[in-house]
């Protein structure tokens, strides 16, 4: 399928691009808040904020997975490794930092720490390695929380368990509303969150907060026709739902999906790094599964973790407040190869995308 | 980390898929959340087929947006 590739016609940008410069308001700041790493990468990467009238912005809410997992979920994670719990992980998920260690550094000092591409192969791996434990950290959204239930509901070997951070997006979006300066105009939604929860829990942005709300795709004709969504429905004085991203995004989502999570997990209130606590944000094994829950099984609980070291302005960034480029630590002492916050740890942390596109391409 | 990347399926083994990524790069996915057929282009996370991708509504909407496009533009809005 050449899908990407139609999905980048320049000559379709273009003509997007005199369509958003039409329907901009004049004068007035508009400001358009996504909440995903792979929009922000899409953005920065085509340059397509340089596409964009003067007065439109867009900003990028807490949409890393990884970026948001607390620091004392981090060091219930390495505090496991050392007790000999082999550790499996996304690769992102090594170098986050914890209060004191990032898994990393665990492994450095000898602990079992293996990076994994989904948790079908961590699960894998404990069934062939009997005479070992292995506890999954279960990072990520949505999109990531139905495989972790497929896996849990699957019967796992008993020396499996998982230490799960899912968390979920619409919570965060709500949060951003009461931020009271961010004066956001309307919501791109992610693209992949939505494949699998719909466009349901997104009515009540348009219906309650009078918020415009797109759910968008990961080209960047998906980016821009989003964007132009969401303006005209501001020219017209309306603020709907639309989906822009309709050849994978279904109203009801991926059923199969939701029931698999709803059978696996109980929805509960979670700390967000940068954030603090969001109610019904973050989701636990249920009960029956209790025996793969590895906190209940090796009874590691960190309460509260150190989650933003002095000088890292994650938590403005992770919220959208400022720019990486507003930080004073930006690409001087956090780099990508030294990262300090773990907006710059994660490939899709806002200050990590910054930094690797910043002579990126533009379409 | 919610990157999900599109992908043919090859063969279909139960719940187990071959995926094509394009380029020859091959790879077992869990089909188990989608009803996918050998051929259709399915979206991969983490190892599972999230979503299926609708071919005719990925042409459709292009179709779709040029024709938006060019209708405004003849009303000159
Ligand atoms: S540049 Fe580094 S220190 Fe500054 S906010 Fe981003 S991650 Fe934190």
């Amino acid at each position: 399928m050449a899908e990407k590739h139609r999905f980048r016609d320049p000559e379709l940008a273009k003509k997007i691009v005199q369509k958003i410069q039409k329907v901009t308001p004049k004068d007035e700041p508009v400001k358009f808040c996504h909440v995903c790493g792979t929009h922000e990468w899409t953005i920065t990467h085509y340059g397509l904020r340089s596409l964009l009238p003067r007065n439109v912005e867009v900003i990028a809410g807490p949409g890393c997975p990884v970026c948001i997992v607390p620091a004392a979920e981090i060091d219930e994670a390495v505090q496991l490794a050392q007790k000999g719990v082999v550790i499996t992980c996304f690769g992102d998920v090594l170098r986050v930092p914890g209060s004191n260690v990032s898994l990393l550094e665990a492994k450095a000092a000898g602990a079992d720490v293996r990076v994994v591409y989904g948790v079908s192969d961590a699960v894998e791996m404990a069934t062939r390695e009997q005479d070992k434990e292995f506890a999954f950290s279960a990072v990520g959204f949505e999109t990531t929380a139905p495989s972790t239930a497929v896996e849990a509901l699957g019967k796992p070997p008993e020396n499996f368990s998982f230490l799960v951070s899912h968390r979920l997006i619409p919570p965060a979006m709500e949060l951003l509303l009461g931020v009271g300066d961010l004066n956001i105009s309307g919501f791109i939604a992610p693209g992949h969150v939505s494949a699998i929860i719909g466009m349901k829990p997104y009515e009540l942005f348009p219906r309650v907060y009078r918020m415009p709300t797109v759910v968008a795709g990961f080209e960047p004709i998906d980016v821009l026709m989003g964007i132009y969504m969401l303006l005209k429905q501001r020219a017209e004085g309306t603020a709907r739902l639309e989906n822009e991203y309709s050849r994978v995004v279904k109203w009801e989502g991926n059923p199969r999906a939701l029931e698999v999570m709803e059978r696996a997990f109980a929805v509960t209130g979670g700390n967000w790094r940068g954030i603090g606590r969001l109610p019904d944000s973050a989701l636990k094994l249920r009960d029956e599964l209790s025996a793969f829950d590895a906190r209940e099984k090796y009874g590691v609980h960190v309460e509260q973790g150190k989650d933003i070291l002095l000088g890292c302005e994650c938590h403005l960034v992770i919220i959208g407040k400022i720019k990486p480029d507003e930080c004073p630590m930006f690409m001087k002492a956090c780099t990508p190869a030294k990262p300090v916050g773990a907006c710059m740890v994660s490939s899709e942390g806002t200050c990590r995308v910054w930094a690797k596109n910043t002579a990126a391409q533009k379409i | 980390m919610c990157l999900a990347i599109p992908a043919r399926v090859m063969r279909l083994d139960g719940g187990k898929a071959q995926v094509d990524f394009g380029e020859g790069v091959l790879r077992d996915v869990n089909v188990t959340l989608v009803d996918a057929k050998v051929g259709d282009y399915v979206l991969v996370h983490a190892g599972y087929a999230i979503q299926t991708v609708d071919e005719e509504d990925a042409l459709e909407t292009l179709a779709l947006w040029k024709e938006i496009l060019a209708a405004e533009k003849e009303q000159g809005s």
